[in-house]
């Protein structure tokens, strides 16, 4: 590192609400660069002119600042002593403990190389069915849910934290306010568990551009304990609609052109980029993330949640049934890409063609419903399905469900029985023989 | 010649403007140096003493002032024995090979084993007169006949001056020495260098598709047939089974050499692939499918612009194994992506922007791509192919867009993904009154469907089509008046539609047996399911019909869940014919 002679430079040139620019020399891509004692990152060099972009934004910042490079991209300090901590998007301890000490790595490194990847096969229980049965999720899966910002994602998911078997959890928090930081920090202390925890937070009372540096620096944190500890890793990631806002105002801030939704043309592989640090590792450590992507008013054309859609691995989408008055996991708009890897191979045999057909009823039960509201008489089958569905929503599908897959797969059986035929159900005849228990 | 130097001047994420001491050329490779680390790169706009380059690695802690080395050529992949069963990134360097868990910026390996021995036949004798792309000698790369040809770049014609004996031989070794009229001489060796931006044009003609391409997925190959050396897409909401779909296609489609290019997508699917196809059983040879396949793998995280190249790296090698009279399937899984990172590129160098942001030339970009698949007859008369089948990935799953319209212009096959058979689980959600197949309309495909499959197989599939959309009518009809608000007949078509849908479109793409469908087993089912869509049955009543379909339906999915002509097939079959009896009128 060159920091033996630290120029310190003193005219800027230009200031936009979240960069600046001055003329200097010697300057590296991506470098850290310290403007009044804030912390900034060279994002632009046009010959000797230098663009910063300062994460706490440029307030009160004069034109005679003194600008110091520090000769390295951002960094964190990696080591056991992160577990239990809490910090904040600079990687700096905010819970009143002493800084870590530690490798110190850069952040935002190189890809895996995707040949020395190792299929994700393991399953992540989680014991709510919604999840467990029909969108099976496997450990280096990359997941997000897709909620509006009126349900309870985040207890949903730090229930998924808290009840599947890892090592270690790491939070990134982007634009979370006081009061779910304090949710967490309260949930993680009363479960015992705070010490196989690392949360890294952005409230809302810091500013967003900082944001920006949080998933990088969860990651990092995740891929020591992945790759030199051969840790399971699960990163939780919450909200990553303000990460992408963020990214927006700062190409808006040095005018680039903006595509769909006024978020920059580069959100795709900017996305892109964080999740597809999922990964499981041969030698055994593996990162799963579960993020948060808040929709408007369930949109989910919108430029951020249709990009994280083509990166991620499925999504899972909370609703509320006014029919039995839950949150439930939907089985329509929910998926997991990656169960086809565990359901039917680590779960019981019977797993995808029940998953299948109980789905296909709820289909047949919307169906029938809408009959219903169009004044149209229901024929039987249309009434058993409408049965079907309450019983379904209210055993498997809501969130506050917590069983074993062979107690949800039984449960599913008793349901087909109760009110199908076997040839209703359109399941492979040896199935049916062997988990049906059809009396006929 | 003298390679020209430059500088350093500029840099805006991956977009490095050059400062040339001597003259470069557009989209000319260069090497940034960096500590020790020596980064590539590809002009893509020059002005005045300032070249563009789009740097293919990260850029980070990159400086003014570093040196760079520009390389007198564009972006070029080696050919020769030894692209199958490989996986390269989107410059064609051998993954595999690359050290470390993480990819390190500015490591090149090589694609091809310059020490491995190859068993070299002579196809060519002294004295021939040869070309470009004429074969000069057969290698056995794997199971297939790989054919080392005059190197594409020669122009004019030559003499064969002389040519090895059969025997072992690596890529680097001279098989032959030709001589042009000049009698200059031209050592020729196993491999060879090719712009991958240029399309290789060594051949005789380029008629119109008119073979059949099966690919075991009924839903195309019955309803929207693709040939060989057509060109095809399929855009799809995420959700929609866009890669399960093309993974089914890459296993039991009928080609030679299988290229899949992972176009800035999910890693873990280049795993599932990397992990599957060495396990999975080629139908045909009964080998290993990775033995024909090779995997061009830039995944979203991978740099962006190297993701631009890995489609024309994809085609390039298609065209080659073209060149030896092989029927190579190309699979690009995302073009949205690759437009995308055009975007990227235009955005940072400031054009004026398109629709959406895209650059202007989008349309002509994805044009040119496509045009360069097709069947052709070669110099020795012999038919080669590179079928194309892009996905796309519509924003927002607007069709509208611009990616997806100006595919909609060239390509000749369109397979809609349709969100609402996906959320019902009917798959492959192939909507298949929404796709088409502009092939079924070419004369040379209705002779060769004439000669190949049945007499009438034309005629069969746009009546199994019209009863589809007799179908979908009659169940908007249903929707409105309530199911007792219509005669009972509409119920009969209902599920006459139902019935073709359950039986023929919707495909178990992870069963073993009705994970692909022989072309004489869909016309045996096809003739099935309309003797039963042709008959008129006996009802009461409407509810009697539902149940009455649902068994019939039943039945036929156990015949498609059974091996052909099976004992258990035929059983199923019994069945379904007696319970066909209980109520057709007669």
């Amino acid at each position: 590192m060159n920091t033996a002679f630290q120029k310190v430079y003193t005219k800027i040139t230009q200031i936009t609400k979240a960069t600046c620019s001055l003329k200097a020399q010697g300057v590296g891509n991506d470098e850290l660069a310290i403007v009044n004692g804030r912390l900034a990152q060279v994002v632009k060099i046009w010959g000797e002119d230098i663009t910063l972009q300062v994460f706490s934004g440029t307030e009160g910042i004069p034109t005679n600042a003194e600008v110091t490079f520090l000769g390295k991209a951002p960094t964190l300090k990696v080591g056991d002593d992160l577990c239990g901590r809490f910090f904040n998007a600079f990687g700096d301890p905010i819970d009143g403990g002493p800084a870590v000490d530690g490798e110190e790595r850069e952040i935002g490194g190189p890809s895996v190389n995707p040949v020395r990847r190792k299929q994700p096969s393991e399953l992540i229980a989680t014991g709510i069915a919604g999840i467990d049965l029909n969108n099976t999720l496997v450990s280096g899966q990359k997941i997000p849910f897709f909620a509006d910002p009126d349900q309870p994602y985040n207890q949903v998911m730090a229930n998924v934290a808290l009840r599947a078997e890892t090592d270690r959890i790491i939070l990134g928090g982007m634009g979370l306010t006081n009061d779910d930081y304090l949710y967490f920090k309260n949930l993680f202390d009363n479960a015992g568990v705070l010490d196989r925890i690392v949360s890294f937070v952005n409230t809302t009372e810091a500013p967003p551009v900082e944001r920006l540096l949080v998933p990088d620096m969860a990651l990092t944190a995740a891929e020591y304990f992945a790759v030199d500890r051969n840790e399971k890793v699960l990163v939780l990631l919450t909200d990553m609609t303000l990460y992408a806002d963020a990214l927006a105002i700062v190409s808006n801030r040095m005018d680039q052109i903006p595509s769909k939704d006024s978020m920059p043309g580069s959100l795709y592989s900017d996305l892109a980029k964080i999740y597809e640090k999922a990964v499981q590792f041969p030698a055994g450590g593996s990162i799963t993330i579960i993020a948060v992507t808040t929709l408007s008013g369930g949109d989910i054309t919108h430029a951020i949640p249709d990009n994280t859609g083509y990166i991620t691995e499925g999504q899972l989408f909370l609703r509320k049934d006014t029919e039995i008055g839950k949150v439930i996991v939907d089985p329509f708009r929910s998926l997991s890409r990656l169960k086809q890897l565990v359901i039917g191979k680590k779960t019981r045999k019977d797993h995808p063609q029940v998953m299948n057909a109980a789905i296909r009823l709820y289909a047949d039960a919307a169906n029938a419903r809408t009959k219903l509201e169009n004044g149209f008489d229901l024929t039987d089958y249309d009434k058993r399905t409408l049965e079907f569905a309450k019983d379904y929503s209210n055993e498997l599908l809501a969130i506050d469900v917590n069983v074993s897959i062979n107690q949800m797969l039984d449960t599913a059986w008793t349901l087909f029985r109760k009110y199908f035929t076997r040839s209703e159900l359109g399941i492979k005849k040896e199935i049916v023989d062997e988990f049906g228990n059809f009396s006929d | 010649m003298a390679k020209t130097q430059g500088k350093v001047h500029s840099i805006i994420s991956n977009l490095v403007l050059v400062k040339v001491e001597g003259p470069v050329s557009q989209n000319e490779i260069c090497f940034i140096e960096e500590n020790g680390e020596r980064l590539m790169a590809e002009v893509i706009k020059v002005v005045k003493d300032l070249a563009y380059v789009q740097v293919f690695e990260s850029t980070r802690g990159l400086k003014p002032g570093m040196p760079v080395e520009f390389q007198n050529h564009m972006l070029e992949v080696s050919l020769g024995p030894g692209l199958l069963s490989k996986n390269f990134d989107g410059l064609q360097n051998d993954l595999d090979k690359m050290t470390g868990v993480f990819l390190k910026r500015g490591e090149y390996t090589n694609p091809l084993e310059e020490d491995k021995k190859w068993s070299f036949t002579p196809l060519a004798k002294v004295g021939d007169r040869v070309k470009a792309a004429d074969w000069l000698g057969n290698v056995k790369e794997n199971w297939l006949d790989h054919k080392i040809m005059v190197p594409f770049k020669m122009e004019g014609e030559y003499t064969v001056e002389s040519i090895v004996p059969a025997g072992e031989y690596t890529i680097l070794d001279v098989v032959a020495v030709l001589k042009d009229a000049a009698g200059k001489k031209y050592d020729i060796t196993m491999v060879q260098k090719w712009p991958v931006k240029v399309a290789i044009r060594n051949y005789v003609d380029k008629p119109r598709p008119f073979r059949q391409m099966e690919t075991g997925v009924r839903v195309i190959d019955t309803m929207n047939p693709m040939l060989e050396g057509g060109t095809g897409f399929i855009p799809g909401p995420f959700g929609t089974g866009k890669t399960v779909l093309q993974h089914t296609l890459a296993r039991f489609a009928d080609a030679d050499v299988i290229i899949m290019a992972a176009c800035g997508e999910r890693a873990n699917e280049v795993v599932e692939i990397f992990t599957e196809f060495p396990e999975l059983q080629d139908p045909r040879s009964g080998r290993s499918l990775y033995e024909r396949t090779t995997i061009i793998a830039n995944t979203s995280n991978m740099p962006v612009a190297a993701r631009e190249a890995s489609v024309y790296t994809a085609m390039t090698i298609g065209e080659y194994y073209r060149a030896m009279g092989m029927k190579v399937l190309l699979l690009a899984d995302s073009t949205s992506r690759w437009a995308q990172a055009l975007r990227e590129m235009s955005n940072r160098m400031e054009e004026l922007p398109g629709q959406d942001a895209f650059p202007m030339d989008l349309s002509a970009i994805i044009s040119n791509f496509y045009a360069r698949a097709g069947m052709v007859f070669l110099n020795n008369g012999k038919t080669g192919s590179v079928t194309f089948i892009g996905t796309v990935s519509p924003a927002g799953g607007n069709l509208k867009e611009p990616v997806t319209e100006s595919t909609k212009k060239v390509a000749r096959c369109f397979y809609a993904l349709s969100q609402a058979r996906a959320d019902s689980k009917r798959y492959p959600a192939i909507d298949t009154l929404e796709s088409y197949s502009k092939y079924l309309e070419y004369p040379e495909f209705v002779e060769y469907a004439k000669k190949n499959i049945s007499e009438n197989w034309i005629a069969d599939v746009n009546e199994v089509r019209n009863m589809l959309v007799r179908g979908r009518e009659t169940s908007e009809q249903i929707d409105i008046l309530g199911d007792d608000g219509v005669p009972l007949d509409y119920h009969l078509v209902f599920w006459k539609a139902e019935l073709i849908d359950f039986v023929i479109l919707q495909q178990d793409a992870f069963d073993n047996i009705d994970g692909s469908t022989s072309m004489e087993r869909q016309q045996y089912m096809l003739n099935k399911v309309l003797e039963v869509v042709r008959s008129n049955f006996e009802f009461d009543s409407f509810e009697e019909v539902n149940p009455y379909f649902k068994r019939i339906i039943n039945g036929f999915k156990q015949m498609n869940y059974s091996e052909f002509q099976s004992e258990h097939f035929k059983k199923f079959e019994a069945e379904v014919e007696e319970i066909i009896k209980e109520r057709k009128s007669v």
